[in-house]
Formats: C-alpha cells, sequence, structure tokens
C-alpha cells in the first residue's frame, strides 16, 4: 500500500509540475522540458505502480481512509484482486505508451500544441484510471471517474487544427456524459436504499439482500440496468459503441493505445465490482447472465463486422476494441450463468476467460496501436489503400504488427488463442445446464464465438496483408521513414506479452481464475468444482503452450531445410508471375476494400458497406472511380437524428428566452402568483 | 495401453505416408468417369519428389513471409493430425479442448498461407487469398457446430466435461455405437462435415482444383507464385488436410471395434472417402461464387438441427 500511495504521490506532484508548466507562454525549450517531464513522471509513476503490484501478496485486501472534506463519502482507497488484475494494464501499457509518448510528442513544435498541458492531461488519465480501480467510496468512485472522462477529451483534441478531430472529441464528450449520468443515477440510487456509500460496506451483496426482502426486486433490476447502461456506454457495448470509433482514431497515438488498452477495461471493472455489491455470492439472477451473454455476442459480431469494412487503420483498431469487449462480456455473461444454475466449470471458466481476454487485449490491442502510430509517423497516412510493401521498408515494426495481428487473430500459440480457449471450454459445459433453452443457448454462442474468430481471422489477414505486405501503392509507402531499434523498443515490450501470454498462459489463467473466485465468490457447495475445472483449464493450457511450441519447431525445421535445400541449386529472383500478367503496376493489387467484398456481401445488413462508382461507360472510357465506405448507420440513422431533435425541442423552446429583463421579470412575477393561487386552493 | 501406443505411430506415419494417395485416388476417379485412362495413383509423390529436388523462382516483391508460409501451414496440418485419434488409439496429445486447438491451428495455417499469396502483390493471388478468408470465417462456425453436437452426444453419455472435450473420446469409436442404438439424427453429421471437407479443402462444387488461370479458383490462386521446396510443402500439407478431415468422418463411421480393426477400417473408410469426392466431382458442376454461402449456411442449419434434436431427447 505504501508503494501503491507513492505512485498516486508522483502522478499528482508531476501532474501539478506540469500544469505549471502549461501556464508558462510556449517556447521550445518549456515544450522540450514539458515532455521530458511528463514522460518520465508518467514512467515513473507506472514502474511504481507495478512494483507496488508485485511486491504484494495477490490474494491480500487492503484499505486505507484519509481525511475528506465532503458532508457525504469517505476518501477510502483499497486494493483487493480485482482491483489489482484491472491496474496490471494501467500501470503496464501506461508505461509503454508514456515512454513511446514522450518519443513520439519530441517532434511536435511547442508553438503549436502545448505539450505540458498534454501532458497534464495524461498524467491526470493514468492518475484517474488508477483511482477508480482503487476507490472504495460511491462518490469518490463517481469524483475518480469524472477525472479518468474529461481527461481524454483534451487529450483526443490534440490537433484541434483539425475539424474531425475537434467533432469526434465532442462526440467522445457528449458519450462520456450521457454514461456517467447513468452511472450518477445507479450510485444515488444505491445509496437511498442502502444508506451507505461504501463500497466496502456494500462489497458481499449482504445489504442489498435486506433491501430487496423489504423494497422488492424491481430495485435490483434497476440497479443492474443503470449499471449496463453506464458502464456499457464507456466500453463501447452496441448500441452505444458509435463514440468509440471516432474518438480513438483522432488522439495521438499513444494516448489511442492508452484508452483502447486500458480505459476501455473501466467498463468490465465497474460492471464485475457492481455485481459483486447488489447480490450475494450465487443469487444473481439468472437473466443478467444471459443479457450480458447476449449484449456481449452482439457487440461482438457488429463490431467485427463494421472492421471489416474500415479502410483507416486506427478506425479498424478502434472497431476491433468494440469486437473483444463483446467477448469479454461473453465470458462475464456465461461466468454469471454458470454461478447461479450451480455450475461450477462454466463459472470458473468464464470469469476467468473474461479477466484473462482483458489482459491479453491490453497487450495486443496496445501493441496494434502503437504500430499503427509508427506508421502513421513514417508514411504520413494509415489509409490501407495507399500503403502496402511497409515489410520490406520497416522490417522490424512488421514483424511487431506480424505477432500482434497473430495474437489478436486468436492463432495458437500466441497470446489471444489462450483467452478464447478459456472461453470455448467455458460454452461448452452447456449440455449439462438444466433446460433445452439453456442448452442450446450457451453452444449457439459458442458457435457465435467460432464465426467472430474466423472473422478475425480475415480482418487481421487485411490488415497486415494490406498495409505491409505486396508493392507499395502510392508514394506515401514507398517513402516511408526508416524506424529502427532506437524508436520501437518499448513495443518489444508489448511484443513479450503477446508471447508470454501464450506461453505462459497457465499462469496468467491462475491469476485471472483467483481473481475471478475472489470477485464474484461461489456458494461452498461449488468449490470443489471450481478447483477441478481449473486444474483441468490449466493442464490444457500448458497442453496449447506444449503443441504451440512444437509447430513453431515443427515450423523453423521447414524453414532451414527449405534454406539448406536450396543453399546448392538455382534460385531466380524475377518479377511476380502471376498467370503472365508480369511487370504490372501495384494498383492491379488487391485492396482492402476488394478483400472484404465478399464477405460484405454475405453479411450486407451487419457490415453496410457503402460503394460508390462513377464509371464512363463509353467506348473509350476514360477516368473512373469507385469508393468503398463502410459509415456507421447506427450513427447516421438513429442518434444524428435524435439529437437533431432534441436540438429542434431545444430550439423551439427559445421563444421565451430572448433577452428582455423586463419580460424575465414578469415571467418571475407570473410564477409567484400562479404559486400563490396553487398555495391558497390547496 | 502398449499396443495402443504403437497402433498410434502406425496409424500416424500412414497418415503421413498415404496422403499423397488421396488426391491421386480423386483424379483417377474423375479420369474413370470422363473415360480417359488418367495420370497414375502416385503421381502426387511424383510431384512431390520432383518439387523437392528443383530450385525456386522467387518474386522481387516478397519478403520472408512468403519464404515461412508453407512450412507454417505444413507444420501446423501436421499438428492438426496428431491431436486426432487414430485408428481409436487415443493421441498422446489429447487434452481437454484439444478440438478447438486443432481448428485454430488450421486457422494459423491458412493464414500463413494467405499472407504468403498476399505478399506477391498480385491481384489474383490477392483475390484467392479474399476468397479463402470469406469461405473459412463461413465454415469455422460450421465445424464448432459439428463438434457441439458431439460433445453433448459424449457428455449425454456420462463422459465429465473433462474427459469428453477432446478429439480423442468424440471420435474414438463410441458415436458410431450410438447412432446405431437410435440417435439418428447423428447420421446427419457424416454428410455435413463431408461438405466442410469439400469446402475447406476446395473441391468442387466450392472451388476447382484443376484450374488455373481462371476467375474462379481460390486455393490455386494463392499459390500460383509459389514454387519448388516451398510448393511442395503446400501440395503435401493439402494432402494432409484433406486426410484430416477424411479422418475425421472415418471416426464418426467407424464402431468401436478391436485396435487392429478399427485402425484398418478407418484407413479403407479415408480411401473411400477419395473415391466418393472424385465422384461428386464428377457428376457435379462448380457452384457459383456466391452460391457458396448458401451451401455452408445450409449445411450449418442442418448442423443445428442436429444440435438442437440431440438436446431434446
Amino acid at each position: 500500500m505504501t508503494l501503491f500511495i507513492i505512485t498516486l504521490l508522483i502522478l499528482t506532484a508531476t501532474s501539478a509540475a506540469t500544469a505549471l508548466l502549461a501556464l508558462l507562454p510556449p517556447t521550445a525549450g518549456s515544450g522540450r522540458a514539458a515532455n521530458l517531464l511528463g514522460s518520465c513522471g508518467a514512467t515513473a509513476g507506472c514502474l511504481a505502480g507495478l512494483c507496488a503490484l508485485a511486491f504484494s501478496p495477490w490474494s491480500e485486501t487492503v484499505s486505507l481512509s484519509l481525511p475528506w472534506g465532503l458532508p457525504i463519502g469517505a476518501c477510502t482507497l483499497g486494493l483487493d484482486p480485482l482491483s489489482r488484475i484491472f491496474l496490471l494494464p494501467v500501470f503496464g501499457l501506461g508505461l509503454v505508451c508514456s515512454i513511446s509518448g514522450g518519443m513520439a510528442l519530441r517532434h511536435e513544435r511547442p508553438q503549436e500544441h502545448n505539450l505540458a498541458a498534454h501532458w497534464f492531461f495524461y498524467l491526470l488519465l493514468l492518475l484517474g484510471l488508477t483511482l477508480v480501480m482503487a476507490a472504495r467510496d460511491a462518490v469518490f468512485f463517481m469524483l475518480s471517474w469524472e477525472l479518468m472522462s474529461l481527461a481524454p477529451f483534451f487529450l483526443i483534441d490534440f490537433y484541434d487544427g483539425d475539424r474531425q478531430v475537434r467533432d469526434a472529441s465532442w462526440v467522445y464528450l457528449v458519450a462520456a456524459h450521457l454514461g456517467a449520468v447513468a452511472l450518477m443515477a445507479f450510485f444515488v440510487l444505491l445509496w437511498q436504499s442502502t444508506g451507505t456509500t461504501s463500497l466496502e460496506v456494500l462489497q458481499g451483496g449482504a445489504v442489498m439482500q435486506g433491501v430487496v426482502r423489504d423494497a422488492g426486486p424491481g430495485v435490483l433490476t434497476a440497479l443492474f440496468v443503470l449499471a449496463v447502461l453506464g458502464f456499457g456506454a464507456k466500453v463501447g457495448l452496441g448500441p452505444t459503441h458509435v463514440w468509440l470509433p471516432e474518438a480513438y482514431p483522432a488522439a495521438p497515438i499513444h494516448v489511442s493505445a492508452l484508452l483502447s488498452g486500458a480505459m476501455i477495461n473501466a467498463g468490465p471493472y465497474g460492471i464485475i465490482r457492481s455485481l459483486g455489491l447488489l447480490a450475494p455470492p450465487g443469487t444473481a439472477p439468472e437473466w443478467w447472465g444471459w443479457a450480458l451473454l447476449l449484449i456481449g455476442l452482439g457487440t461482438g459480431v457488429v463490431g467485427i463486422l463494421k472492421a471489416l469494412g474500415q479502410s483507416n487503420l486506427k478506425r479498424l483498431l478502434a472497431y476491433s476494441s468494440v469486437e473483444n469487449m463483446g467477448l469479454i462480456f461473453m465470458g462475464l455473461g456465461a461466468g454469471l450463468i454458470g454461478l447461479s444454475c450451480g455450475n461450477a466449470w462454466i463459472a470458473t471458466l468464464g470469469m476467468a476467460g473474461c479477466l484473462m481476454h482483458m489482459l491479453n487485449h491490453a497487450g495486443f490491442k496496445g501493441l496494434l496501436f502503437l504500430c499503427a502510430g509508427e506508421v502513421l509517423y513514417a508514411t504520413g497516412t494509415v489509409r490501407m489503400e495507399l500503403l502496402g510493401g511497409l515489410q520490406k521498408r520497416l522490417p522490424l515494426l512488421g514483424a511487431f504488427f506480424a505477432i500482434g495481428v497473430a495474437s489478436i487473430a486468436c492463432l495458437p500459440p500466441l497470446s489471444g488463442f489462450a483467452s478464447e480457449l478459456v472461453l470455448a471450454l467455458s460454452f461448452l459445459d452447456g449440455p449439462n445446464l438444466p433446460g433445452l433453452e439453456r442448452q442450446v443457448g450457451l453452444l449457439l454462442a459458442l458457435a457465435g464465438l467460432a464465426l467472430i474468430s474466423g472473422l478475425a481471422i480475415a480482418l487481421y489477414t487485411k490488415a497486415y496483408g494490406i498495409t505491409f505486405l505486396g508493392e507499395p501503392r502510392t508514394g506515401f509507402a514507398a517513402n516511408a521513414r526508416p524506424l529502427g531499434w532506437k524508436i520501437l523498443w518499448p513495443l518489444a515490450l508489448l511484443v513479450m506479452v503477446c508471447i508470454a501470454g501464450g506461453l505462459a498462459a497457465p499462469a496468467f489463467f491462475d491469476l485471472a481464475s483467483m481473481t475471478g473466485l475472489a470477485a464474484l465468490p461461489m456458494p461452498n457447495d461449488m468449490q470443489a468444482g471450481a478447483a477441478m475445472g481449473q486444474e483441468h483449464a490449466r493442464t490444457s493450457l500448458a497442453m496449447v503452450s506444449l503443441v504451440g511450441s512444437i509447430a513453431l519447431g515443427l515450423s523453423l525445421a521447414g524453414i532451414i531445410l527449405r534454406k539448406r535445400m536450396l543453399k546448392r541449386r538455382k534460385v531466380a529472383s524475377m518479377p511476380t508471375w502471376s498467370c503472365g500478367y508480369q511487370g504490372g503496376s501495384p494498383r492491379i493489387q488487391y485492396t482492402d476494400a476488394g478483400f472484404s467484398e465478399p464477405l460484405g456481401k454475405v453479411f450486407a445488413p451487419g457490415m453496410g458497406l457503402k460503394v460508390r462508382l462513377d464509371l464512363d461507360s463509353r467506348l473509350f472510357p476514360e477516368r473512373a472511380t469507385a469508393s468503398v465506405t463502410a459509415p456507421d448507420r447506427l450513427r447516421n440513422g438513429f442518434y444524428t437524428p435524435l439529437f437533431e431533435g432534441i436540438e429542434r425541442v431545444c430550439n423551439a423552446c427559445k421563444i421565451i428566452q430572448h433577452g428582455k429583463i423586463h419580460l424575465y421579470i414578469l415571467y418571475i412575477l407570473a410564477t409567484v402568483v400562479g404559486l400563490l393561487i396553487w398555495g391558497l386552493s390547496a | 495401453m502398449k499396443q495402443s501406443i504403437i497402433v498410434y505411430f502406425v496409424q500416424f506415419v500412414l497418415a503421413l505416408v498415404l496422403a499423397p494417395l488421396l488426391p491421386g485416388i480423386i483424379n483417377r476417379v474423375k479420369a474413370k468417369f470422363a473415360g480417359r485412362h488418367g495420370k497414375p495413383i502416385l503421381q502426387t509423390y511424383y510431384d512431390l519428389a520432383k518439387l523437392m529436388r528443383k530450385g525456386e523462382v522467387i518474386s522481387r516483391t516478397t519478403t520472408w513471409v512468403f519464404a515461412c508460409g508453407p512450412a507454417i501451414s505444413l507444420a501446423t496440418t501436421l499438428c492438426a493430425i496428431a491431436l486426432l485419434p487414430l485408428g481409436g488409439a487415443t493421441s498422446p496429445l489429447a487434452f481437454t479442448g484439444d478440438f478447438i486447438l486443432a481448428a485454430y491451428l488450421l486457422g494459423m495455417g491458412r493464414f500463413a498461407i494467405m499472407l504468403s499469396a498476399l505478399d506477391t502483390g498480385a491481384a489474383f493471388e490477392g483475390m484467392g487469398a479474399s476468397r479463402e478468408a470469406t469461405f473459412s470465417a463461413l465454415a469455422e462456425p460450421l465445424f464448432f457446430l459439428i463438434l457441439l453436437v458431439l460433445t453433448s452426444v459424449t457428455l449425454d453419455m456420462g463422459h465429465s466435461p473433462y474427459t469428453a472435450f477432446s478429439l480423442s473420446s468424440l471420435f474414438g469409436g463410441q458415436i458410431a455405437g450410438a447412432w446405431l442404438t437410435g440417435r439418428a439424427e447423428l447420421l446427419l453429421l457424416p454428410c455435413i462435415l463431408f461438405i466442410l471437407l469439400l469446402v475447406e479443402n476446395c473441391r468442387i462444387p466450392v472451388d476447382d482444383p484443376n484450374t488455373h488461370l481462371e476467375l474462379t479458383m481460390i486455393h490455386e490462386a494463392m499459390v500460383l507464385d509459389h514454387s519448388g521446396p516451398n510448393l511442395a510443402m503446400i501440395v503435401y500439407g493439402a494432402a494432409l488436410k484433406l486426410w484430416f478431415f477424411a479422418a475425421l468422418i472415418a471416426g464418426l463411421l467407424t464402431p468401436a471395434l478391436p485396435l487392429w480393426q478399427q485402425a484398418g477400417l478407418r484407413v479403407v473408410i479415408v480411401l473411400l472417402l477419395a473415391v466418393i469426392v472424385g465422384i461428386v466431382e464428377s457428376v457435379m458442376a462448380r457452384l457459383r461464387m456466391d452460391r457458396v454461402p448458401y451451401l455452408l449456411g445450409g449445411a450449418s442449419a442442418m448442423a443445428a438441427l442436429a444440435l438442437i434434436l440431440t438436446q431434446a431427447r
């Protein structure tokens, strides 16, 4: 706990220092100083945080109360397994993002961007994230939540000369606050019905049980719905995901990486934490689990389909975050279903899969976003149809991206597969549930998982193949700036996480299943089954890393064998043959839109591809253009009309607001008279 | 115990040795149907031997991805076969959930080949990769649905989750006994698996493995620029993949006989399946590209029906 407090102090102190720097008139010197200070401070804070996690026993629960000036609530900080596992990506990914952010921002001109202000908000974001995971009081939690939600607005708005970026940060702000409204209602209702704001008192659900006995289960249902709305909006659970693909691509890349790898986890954290508050072990209504499972499945399918339609690498990754959150919620849903049906296998593995996937997602999504940032730095664009052939020019970055892609596409033996295996194993036990609809439901959810992961392979083949392989399509790619170890070394840390998540999966599983059991404890009669399930899943994961290593070894053997065979033979180096279309220009290469077109036809309603053809049908056609886009129809077709409608209503109300003071006084008079009459007659 | 390991190894080696026979048989059957004499049955072996002795022509566009793809794909297919219970003998690598690993290992191999196709920068190869990605994404849930039906049957037959979720118990011989005793819905499964075999191995009616320079091909389009040992690995890997899916069907159809008989029966069924594939390819035309999703969708619907029937008992 001491180390944890030191972490908070480092983050606070450096953010205060950068705030002071931000007030100075920006010069080259102060910009460099702010960049150095901010990035070093954030790095030091994250390192201290990692030490705090490493040097205390994982299952220990500690808390600390500090003096607090407000009439309600308390400043209580705590660490328990659930907080620890969610702080792991915050500090781990925060470390990498701080270092590479410091390196990336070195090239920005201080006249254009106030770097000190940027780092101030970046540190506030880290601080807010840490406090959210550690807060043990509802009021304190909401304050930290607001800190965490507000800071990204200023971070996303970094390139504020661009209209789209300003729009994106605005959309983010609106979404963050609509979510916060639901959360506010959630905590107020919780406070009103239980009489306490302390999450420690509520932990375990015993207090809520009394409330439900008195007031009926309606309160419980309302609380659950509010929690899903509030925390779901942060995650981008469908249909509230529309802000995500706007905000992430607009932000500077170390910020997008941190947002999509660490901040998004605040959603699952909040849901798991509030589930622990709302119901005693094993008594949560079963439909909660099914609701989360279905929402997760829908979000996953929509996320991956929309991602397939994108041609902007950063947007693609943002939609894929939506998909991964879907998988995490599917695991959580299965865990709840298992808990309420008394099936230890499903409960343990569902929760463990959910938490494991959360950890792995932080690793590979952070890596991919940072790689996309380096692509942007090296070439000046992340539009895939303008790139291609980067593997030759940026071999190291290409290799990193390939490893990230293979792990996010759930290919063995890398990290994504391990968590997906645990999730799938959990769903597989569906036939042991009572009732046909439950059995078939869980099994069909597994088929949905298979569809998502099949589509993920297609998606990431496209992301890597079109961006990095083949011939450069335009000068952007052909004149890419070379990048070496000096710039890319922080990314290597995340590559190691991706590999370790697969080969050392049993250790990750132990951590996740232990945490899952601590967060949503099981009734005593299920604990033996849980232990058996853990044992078997651990063995399976160990076998996966064994078979995966064999496959890697065999691949290496095959590669070496081929090399030796070719040593004394003629190996010709020629232009691509391709049935005699030799020397064709890179323009005949497949593009990202072409690659996903067949899937776009099959899943037309889900993907919503918009094709605009401008063809010349004369005998000697001149220029023709085709453009394929995948606009978010939910945004264009639902949210935009909705908010425009609200705006119209508000505009209509302007009739009574015209700035003439004597009329305002008349309103007041009329109101007073009206109240008087009402009071008299009553 | 010892005997089963011996049986396993004999079968594994048999699979590795006999797999290239399958394309030969298919071609021979097709030739007979067309009234030709046809290539020798051992033609694939000759091809492999010739390719292994050759040098390579490598495109200047490509990188290490192109060079490594075939080796990775072959290695993952080998590992997937090693997870199968061959001849009723449990695989030494079997564990809870190994069929998920097998499916994803094949996915990994496919991923490697698709990337090496995209690495050539050619329009044909990109097209092949795009179609392969599409159809395999649709085939993945189908494969899982089939396995789900099987797991629920084995769970129903009294296995615990710890033993049921493994290829070795699903295809170990009890299933055939179950459909003989009144689980008629299980008869759907070999048919669906056969469709999956045709899709995954790019046979007619999904893809025509014998066409070249035609806009409809999938697998062949992806490997146009491979030559020499690399092409040999691809050809051999494709044969092994065919064996993998045929062995799955054989595992469903063979009852739990004594080990050696079961082992022999499985090999016979696998070879017979090659004959059936040849017949199908001779009597059918290739489907139009946009019809293939309907084929897969129909098969998935059948599998879901089998699942519901199994659960409803």
